[in-house]
């Protein structure tokens, strides 16, 4: 097949509008990832006055010690979580606003509210909440016999953290299922009813379906949502606690780097989690679209 | 000028929408302006920056204090600057160091004194800087556990002593009434606490006996040094940085099977990691009767226990393990002075820590927040104006720490990325408490971890 090209004879043009885009993305972002992949190569001391090259010392240690293993196999069961709730929830409210016909509009607003609070005030409000001390939830689950205490049980500190995480992110699912929805051909819906499928068949032989694209888009984002920006909320919460029990990979970046003052291992964990973001990307791309139907 | 700019954009925003953003750049062009005014004052006054991790009432006494030193003379003005919690602040006077913006000054808490006398290269010793600018500098005032505690091998003192304290208990003599205890007589021992609390308990008078902030600083390294018990080798780690933990010994790990029972029978409640950020609200709600924690929670305790009247007691200790308990070990901060800036504004910082070294200075600070008074002579001037017998139990903290002769082990400890390493201590603790571990497999464990760190330490500082 032929196309028509047009030719700029400029030599330099081409670099010259280029160039805003490749400054800022190696001012923001080759440069530090350059520093963190060398920095974690060494070990220094916080000031920065000795620093060694120990070639993959940071990483062969992390990949011995435990607490690392378990601050892996915690993060996946919290972007998990996170995962399955946000858009479990988010879609189940998108399909009851979606049969409204007068009042959509005002759910939809107030739904939408909750991602415009920051993350650290929205894991404070969690906290609060479920205190065990000055908290509600607490008091209402003493009534069913069950003693909450996420600053001892890691169970419990698991859920509060994946429910904080969640309802800061079903606002934002919430818009993308109610765009989908909207867009699914009502003709074909009636078409089914009238051949005598029940709301639940036509649910799931039509409309989930066709929201594939938009749900394959969603888990993408909310995956490296629960991955890399819960930081705020684990802070606000349970600081990673108890015994570790909350502390994801990111949050244990922070905790090794600013708080531990260990650079090196730190520079090594967030090489490592760049890694798990490409490859996330890749295995997402690769073998998941290919099912989407669009 | 920057009237008429305000002026402008105010009548131009009234009249039209369109006039919002000529508003806007009217503002910006005036708050620059101020900004360059604001910089360049009348006459040259030096400005000293303070960075510092006190908040709410500390907070505002600490600024109150930098105020006194500015009006008391015209030449420097210091500037105290809040970077939130210790760690933070320590993170970021680093941080900035590195990016050659640190600040003057830096307070840093007690945890971080290892990592900072490691750090020579970018720390003027203070009494370097009192000698290098002629300031009055003797070591002979200071309390002799706070010399102790912040001096080199040499003996001398790196850094400023600022606010330093050490743990107490509190309890709520309203609650000891109910439970039929006599409200003046708190418990001394652990045996006695136990009675205590589950008296307290059963008479419903409060829903748990005691709760705790610190587990690490009160109930691991106090425990040791209160039963004479080492916490590492080479004298604590006062002798180099080759020391290795020790802390899982048998006094610790007795206390911890006891926490962990009392957490079960509902005597004890946890009150979170590090400084125990749910402890405080337990015991000013009154669900838990007594309360560990520095002797600086003194002002917040007493601001928030609106209800009921708080009694002060020293730290409880076991008996069976020793006669007389040794003195508490010291917690708080000092103020580090960088390397880096001007010497104007070396000449203001000395000036100002000598501002600090008075009497009238360190009485007024360490009686409003319960920080230790520093020098002998502001502990003398307190006993003067009869604060100590005014305020019953504010001597405690003094009394604690200044009792017997110091033996090796309750002088302090001294580790570098102590900070990790209670991190370290807190999540055993809780492996514990969850009843993942028992004390001694919960203790062993954080040894090891901490000697890790230590040896990380070592390597990167030599």
């Amino acid at each position: 097949m032929q196309t028509k090209r047009t030719i700029f004879p400029n030599k330099l043009l081409p670099y010259a509008l280029l160039a805003p885009q490749l400054i800022i993305t190696i001012i923001f972002f080759l440069w530090p990832a350059g520093q963190a992949v060398k920095s974690s190569f060494e070990r220094e001391d916080p000031f920065g006055f000795r620093t060694t090259f120990i070639w993959f010392q940071n990483y062969t240690r992390l990949f011995d010690d435990p607490e690392y293993l378990n601050a892996a196999a915690r993060s996946a069961v919290f972007a998990v979580g996170v995962t399955a709730l946000s858009m479990g929830a988010a879609l189940l409210l998108a399909v009851c606003v979606n049969r409204l016909l007068r009042s959509g509009k005002f759910y939809t607003t107030l739904l939408v509210w909750p991602y415009a609070v920051a993350p650290v005030v929205a894991g404070i409000l969690w906290w609060f909440m479920f205190n065990p001390t000055i908290g509600i939830v607490p008091y209402l689950l003493e009534a069913f016999g069950y003693r909450w205490n996420h600053r001892v049980n890691g169970n419990d500190a698991m859920i509060l953290v994946i429910i904080a995480a969640s309802w800061k992110q079903i606002s934002y699912n919430f818009l993308f299922f109610v765009a989908g929805l909207q867009s699914v051909p009502k003709s074909l819906v009636e078409a089914a009813a009238m051949d005598g499928a029940g709301p639940f068949k036509r649910f799931w032989t039509i409309v989930f379906p066709l929201l594939s694209p938009t749900t394959f888009f969603l888990m993408i984002v909310n995956i490296n949502y629960a991955m890399f920006d819960t930081f705020g909320i684990i802070d606000g919460t349970t600081s990673g606690g108890p015994a570790g029990s909350t502390n994801t990979l990111v949050y244990k970046v922070y905790a090794d780097g600013f708080l531990g003052l260990n650079i090196g291992s730190s520079s090594a964990q967030s090489v490592i989690l760049m890694l798990i973001v490409i490859i996330l990307t890749v295995v997402q791309f690769r073998w998941v679209e290919r099912r989407v139907q669009y | 000028m920057l009237s008429n700019g305000d002026k402008l954009g105010t009548r131009r925003s009234q009249r039209d929408n369109k006039g919002v953003s000529m508003f806007k750049n009217a503002m910006f062009l005036s708050a620059g302006l101020t900004a360059m005014m604001a910089a360049t004052p009348a006459f040259a006054q030096t400005e000293i920056t303070w960075w510092h991790a006190m908040s709410a009432e500390l907070g505002e006494k600490l600024e109150e204090v930098a105020q006194g030193f500015n009006d008391s003379q015209t030449e420097y003005k210091v500037t105290p600057v809040f970077k939130g919690s210790y760690p933070e602040t320590l993170t970021a006077a680093i941080a900035a160091f590195r990016a050659n913006e640190q600040p003057a000054i830096v307070q840093v808490y007690e945890v971080g004194t290892g990592t900072m006398m490691a750090a020579k290269g970018a720390v003027y010793p203070v009494h370097q800087l009192m000698a290098d600018k002629g300031e009055p500098w003797e070591t002979e005032g200071f309390l002799q556990p706070v010399v102790g505690y912040y001096s080199d091998t040499e003996g001398n003192i790196l850094s400023m002593p600022f606010n330093s304290s050490t743990p107490i208990m509190y309890y709520n003599k309203d609650v000891f009434e109910k439970a039929g205890l006599d409200p003046e007589v708190a418990p001394k021992t652990w045996a006695e606490m136990e009675e205590f609390s589950k008296k307290i308990v059963d008479s419903g008078a409060a829903q748990c006996g005691f709760t705790t902030a610190w587990i690490t600083w009160i109930h691991t390294e106090n425990m040791s040094a209160l039963h004479d018990q080492p916490f590492g080798t080479l004298e604590n780690g006062f002798g180099g940085m080759g020391a290795e933990f020790t802390f899982n010994n048998d006094v610790n790990v007795k206390h911890w099977d006891n926490l962990k029972k009392w957490s079960d029978e509902g005597l004890f409640q946890y009150g979170g990691p590090v400084g125990g950020a749910d402890a405080q609200p337990k015991f000013v709600s009154q669900e838990c009767a007594m309360f560990m924690n520095s002797s600086a929670g003194r002002a917040g305790v007493i601001r928030n226990a609106t209800d009921f009247e708080v009694g002060f007691a020293p730290l409880p200790y076991y008996d069976d393990v020793i006669d007389e308990p040794k003195n508490s070990i010291i917690g708080g901060a000092t103020l580090w002075v960088l390397n880096g800036k001007s010497d104007e504004v070396y000449d203001g910082a000395a000036k100002f820590f000598t501002y600090l070294s008075q009497p009238e200075v360190q009485a007024d600070w360490h009686q409003f927040t319960g920080y230790l008074p520093i020098t002998t002579a502001a502990y003398e001037l307190g006993q003067e104006q009869g604060y100590y017998a005014e305020n019953p139990g504010s001597d405690i903290a003094i009394e604690q720490i200044m009792r017997g002769e110091p033996t090796p082990n309750s002088k302090g400890v001294r580790f570098g990325n102590l900070t990790q390493a209670r991190d370290v201590v807190d999540s055993e603790f809780e492996a514990m408490l969850a009843g993942q571990k028992t004390a001694q497999e919960a203790l062993d464990s954080a040894v090891e971890r901490g000697n890790q760190i230590l040896r990380d330490f070592e390597a990167s500082n030599s």
